[in-house]
């Protein structure tokens, strides 16, 4: 490896490296605002200036490649005189508004201007002011403290796919703009907050809450969506006032999207605070004992086979997993966690599973998209497959419809008609498969929703094997689930299904076998309610709570520890970061309740133990954080197509997907503005 | 004194009209497929000869410049521009060059084309030169009207293209990464260097950006020699150049002379001299505003080249020669120059978007005597933060002209300054300050 000299010190670098990066190997920090480790280079800023020998000027380490036998110093007055001169520049039109500045606390600029700023200003003319723009509910703009850095502007190109961030005018007078003034319409526009280094965007619906040193930090895991992208919960007291992204290389990078974000207002509204009973069409508010009693009165007077149960989109492992043996102790076993007629197989995990991986999919020559719409299902895997097309130029084909993905794809055709010309090898891109060493298959939910699921998720199974696309080093067939919930639910077995019926749930449910419904957090699913009683055991007032005969309260998300299983079957821990609202009691201590007054029996020792005894059921389980091991492939039986049915692809209502987004004002603002958009001149 | 048959551009005062029919009767396209036929590494070698430096300010070997050229053209096409964005206050040679010679200037880019290995060429040009481009556009018509551009070049079996394109009329898109920027349709900002446009350059192809000068002046080296251009002049400052004189001379003009020709010649033989005679010259900005001015004792022995300019701290730049007198208030044309950086600053790296317009407004204000002494303090202070720090060269183009007033006006500077600020004094003091500040001498 070549090495290259920082401060007196030799070290060794690899090929490609930039000076700052090996500054970083060397542990020499190099103060920065412009660069940033997942934009491209802009090396505007100037303040990672750094001497080099044989230059008379100092150079930018950001921009400049690091090369063999280099020699760098960090630490002369030169270095330093230089730093100080940018510092002046850009403290001279930014303005002294830092006890106002929702950044102050965690601003760049403040911490650096402590290291290289001037005791006292020397800029006697007037600061420059610059008109605030209109970026749309999620972002406050105080345009005078921009420092025209750009990472916004190229976070937009790159990132999101949406270049409606750019600069207008020059010198003096340059100003980031969204040009026409309206909100930018991506669902990971919130992120060039966390890029900004300075308060010039913030969050709006954050702002003047809170200071970020009075805050509780929690590492938490995301539910929103079946990526679990790595979060941080930032709670002051009970409120949970911010959620920011963490650092995944391999799942989320540094990005989360808008919902993640946002969603979080949703934690305080519309909360079930205490027990409800449904007494002459009303919910009243009750106590613990009397709804419990009702609940043990229900069970114990109904037929085991005429109870069901189903769960939510945002259930944890550990809940499930109590949930299913409670059900097996009072002899039930009609459960599901579908909240549509989702065909699943679960006879191996690859079978229901994200296999390539999400960092995988930067190693793939060719993605398809078979009924799927990866921006609106999971925003975090759209991002990194459209960083692997501006990367690797990755041509991106799709079986129905997707509409507007932030990149460009050939559309194959909407009609089931063209997967099987693919699997057929009569397909225009059957060529391009054949010269393909890592194709990548994408099969979305709405694929699997339609009479063709069994034929689509087999063959493509089968047409991977037959091409060696599933190897020991490769595995191209992924399942884009939608919510956190549902690879967890099927390694647990919730779900009722048989080799010739796959809904026997939703038969039941339609032809009203169930006389109770125990609904756990299960808000998406249609019940037309007529004389079965229900129970909504949950955390937020929304569609199952209005028709539910009995509310018994539970935590969110933040409020509980849980496992979640994310699409690629990696179990990660969401932890507990704030407490649940006023009666509310965790999932497992419900079940507890109600099997003690019905057996006089605890069901769970501590959750400890529900953990422990969940993760042996998962298959193919590894580590918490990790992905799971790796299964022997079989083949499936081949299925026989239903000609000519069309691919289409359901949209979702993204910003109203789940309760807790549904009960978020912010969330609605959103959603309100997306269609309210007007068309303007751009929009074709 | 240039003789008359040394002289590379015989119609630059329009004497012998324009068109091709009369540019061919001056030896244009004389030769032409012979020279291109004799091979790339001729060409290269003729140039290096000749020690041409780049007419465009920098003076950068040309004939090294396009040694860059990668050697075989890879799926990667080649691509020449042309310069010919002549923003820089004080010069208008390309202009006449445009306008009076443009056969001299599409030859020389066939044959650099040629020699870098470049099918397509592209002359970016100052959308106020608008008569000129149109000019222009004629003259390569009437070119390939008699196949001297197109397939098949000039029967040297080259083929040719070149198309023009319009600035907008930014100072910034001189710059020749700022200039490739623009021609690819976006924000004119320079880019960052390493990689050089000779590897990575317009549409990430490798590119050769010359000046519309070092073009003109090709074909006439390579067909006289280039031993008969390096014998003009001074030692590696060679050949001759096109001199933009204006300002205070009775005649402003363009004249081609050697290089090395002391600058009182210029001024006073073919300028007509300073208006109000010499001994009313005040300063010279030797090569546009962009360079240091240079007084009077400096000018009165100074010869004008690269090497003897930088030598005074200043430089030859485009060899736009601006000439004060006497007449003038030093300080308020030094903040005029200043509003000009300040106004043409891309805005992209800090130093140089936050620095320029500084620099102005302390200008402004000691031209109207405002000024303090600390304020010549810091205004050395801030043209050094600058320098050197910025992206692309405009960094150094705003900050020398200063230093060179600071650096030989200072005491006119100093004659205009209160010793007390006034803004201190009339400063209101808000009701909500630190009050223990109010009571030290500093704040």
């Amino acid at each position: 490896m070549p090495k290259i000299i920082i401060n007196e010190k030799e070290i060794e670098f690899e090929k490609g490296m930039t000076v700052l990066q090996a500054c970083e190997l060397a542990d020499v920090e190099i103060p920065r605002f412009c660069y940033h480790e997942k934009l491209s280079i802009a090396g505007n800023c100037r303040m990672c200036l750094v001497e080099m020998e044989k230059s008379s000027k100092p150079i930018a380490s950001c921009a400049m490649p690091a090369a063999e036998g280099m020699n760098i110093k960090t630490n002369t007055e030169f270095v330093k005189k230089a730093r100080k001169g940018i510092m002046e520049f850009l403290l001279a039109n930014h303005p002294l508004d830092c006890p106002v500045c929702d950044q102050g606390g965690e601003c760049d600029l403040q911490d650096q201007s402590l290291f290289y700023g001037f005791d006292k200003s020397r800029f006697s003319e007037n600061k420059r002011e610059v008109k605030d723009k209109y970026m749309g509910p999620l972002i406050k703009t105080q345009m005078t403290r921009c420092i025209h850095c750009t990472r916004c502007v190229r976070f937009a190109e790159e990132v999101a796919g949406v270049p409606e961030i750019g600069s207008v005018g020059r010198g003096e007078n340059m100003e980031i703009t969204t040009y026409l003034e309206q909100s930018m319409t991506s669902e990971l526009s919130a992120n060039v907050i966390d890029l900004c280094p300075v308060g010039a965007l913030t969050s709006k619906p954050y702002a003047f809450e809170a200071r970020p040193w009075e805050l509780k930090k929690t590492e938490s895991v995301d539910v929103m969506d079946a990526v679990g992208s790595n979060i941080r919960v930032d709670t002051y007291g009970w409120e949970v006032k911010r959620i920011l992204p963490r650092l995944n290389n391999e799942i989320n990078e540094e990005w989360i999207s808008d919902k993640t974000r946002y969603a979080c207002d949703g934690l305080l509204k519309q909360r079930l605070d205490a027990p409800y009973i449904k007494k002459n069409g009303k919910l009243i508010k009750s106590n613990w004992d009397e709804a419990v009693e009702l609940v043990t009165k229900k069970i114990k007077s109904t037929n085991p086979e005429k109870i069901g149960a189903h769960i939510g989109d945002m259930t944890s492992i550990e809940t499930i997993f109590a949930l299913k043996t409670f059900l097996k102790n009072i002899n039930c076993n009609n459960y599901d966690f579908r909240e549509k007629n989702l065909y699943i197989n679960p006879s191996d995990k690859e079978n229901y599973i994200f296999n390539t991986s999400i960092q995988g999919i930067e190693e793939s020559d060719l993605i398809l998209l078979i009924g799927c719409n990866p921006r609106h299902e999971a925003t975090i895997v759209n991002a990194r497959i459209r960083k692997t097309f501006v990367k690797n130029k990755t041509p991106i084909f799709s079986v129905g419809n997707s509409g507007d993905l932030t990149y460009d794809y050939t559309l194959l055709g909407e009609n089931i008609n063209d997967l099987k010309n693919i699997f057929d090898e009569k397909s225009k891109i059957s060529e391009k498969l054949k010269n393909s060493k890592k194709p990548l298959f994408i099969i979305g939910e709405s694929a699997l929703e339609l009479k063709n699921a069994k034929y689509i998720l087999d063959e493509t199974k089968n047409f991977l094997i037959k091409n060696n696309f599933i190897n020991d080093t490769w595995n191209a067939l992924n399942i884009l689930t939608q919510n956190a919930s549902t690879v967890g639910a099927i390694d647990l077995g919730f779900y009722n299904t048989e080799d010739k019926n796959n809904f026997i749930f939703f038969d039941k449910l339609k032809n009203k076998d169930f006389k109770l419904l125990y609904l756990v957090g299960s808000d998406n699913l249609e019940v037309k309610k007529s004389d079965e009683f229900i129970i909504y055991q949950g955390s937020h007032g929304d569609k199952s709570a209005e028709i539910a005969d009995v509310i018994l309260p539970s935590p969110s998300y933040t409020e509980q520890d849980g496992l979640f299983e994310n699409l690629e079957g990696r179990i990660q821990e969401c932890r507990k970061a704030s407490y649940p609202t006023n009666e509310a009691i965790e999932d497992w201590k419900i079940f507890n309740l109600i099997n003690n007054s019905l057996n006089k029996s605890d069901l769970f020792n501590d959750f400890l133990s529900i953990r422990k005894l969940a993760l042996k059921e998962i298959p193919n389980f590894s580590e918490i954080g990790l992905l799971p091991k790796k299964n022997k492939i079989s083949n499936q039986e081949s299925s026989v197509v239903i000609s000519g049915e069309e691919i289409e692809i359901k949209l979702i209502d993204y910003y109203f997907s789940n309760s807790i987004a549904r009960a978020s004002k912010t969330m609605s603002d959103c959603r309100d503005v997306i269609h309210n958009n007007k068309k303007n001149g751009t929009n074709n | 004194m240039l003789k008359e048959e040394n002289k590379i551009f015989k119609n630059l005062y329009n004497a012998h009209g324009w068109e091709i029919e009369s540019a061919v009767k001056r030896e244009d396209w004389n030769n032409t497929r012979e020279i291109i036929l004799k091979g790339r590494e001729w060409i290269i070698s003729e140039i290096k000869t000749s020690e041409l430096r780049g007419r465009g300010g920098a003076g950068f070997s040309t004939g090294l410049k396009w040694s860059f050229a990668p050697k075989e053209v890879t799926s990667r096409p080649h691509y020449l521009v042309i310069n010919a964005d002549e923003s820089e206050p004080g010069t208008c040679k390309d202009r006449d060059i445009i306008r009076f010679e443009p056969q001299k200037l599409i030859e020389g880019c066939l044959i650099a084309g040629y020699a870098v290995n470049a099918h397509t060429c592209y002359i970016y040009i100052r959308g106020e030169y608008f008569n000129e481009g149109n000019r222009l556009q004629e003259a390569i018509d009437q070119a390939y009207k008699k196949n001297f551009l197109g397939k098949n070049a000039c029967g040297s079996g080259w083929d040719f293209d070149i198309h023009i394109h319009f600035g907008a009329g930014a100072y910034i898109c001189g710059e020749e990464t700022a200039l490739l920027e623009s021609l690819e349709g976006n924000k004119g900002q320079p880019r960052l260097k390493p990689p050089f446009p000779a590897l990575v350059g317009l549409y990430g192809c490798p590119t050769i950006v010359n000046n519309v000068e070092t073009i003109a002046v090709v074909p006439t080296i390579l067909r006289r020699g280039g031993k008969w251009f390096s014998s003009l002049g001074k030692p590696k400052n060679t050949g001759t150049k096109i001199f933009c004189i204006s300002g205070n001379v009775n005649s402003p003009c363009n004249v081609e002379e050697e290089m090395g020709t002391p600058l009182k010649e210029l001024i006073e033989k073919h300028a007509g001299g300073v208006i109000g005679g010499w001994d009313n010259l005040q300063a010279v900005i030797p090569g546009g505003s962009s360079m240091p001015l240079l007084p009077k004792n400096i000018c009165d022995t100074i010869t004008m080249d690269f090497d003897s300019l930088i030598a005074n701290k200043s430089g030859l730049g485009t060899a736009g020669i601006v000439v004060i007198n006497k007449d003038q208030d030093i300080i308020k044309f030094m903040a005029r120059i200043a509003r000009f950086y300040k106004h043409e600053s891309c805005g992209q790296c800090t130093p140089c978007r936050e620095g320029s317009g500084w620099m102005w407004r302390i200008l402004e204000r000691a031209g109207r005597g405002e000024a303090t002494y600390n304020d010549i303090n810091l205004l050395e202070d801030v043209t050094k933060q600058i320098e050197g720090h910025t992206i692309c060269a405009f960094g150094e183009g705003s900050t020398w002209p200063v230093q060179g007033l600071l650096r030989h006006f200072k005491k006119e500077l100093e004659k205009r300054c209160i010793s007390e600020s006034t803004f201190r004094k009339k400063r209101k003091i808000p009701y909500l300050v630190d009050q223990h500040l109010l009571e030290s001498e500093n704040a």
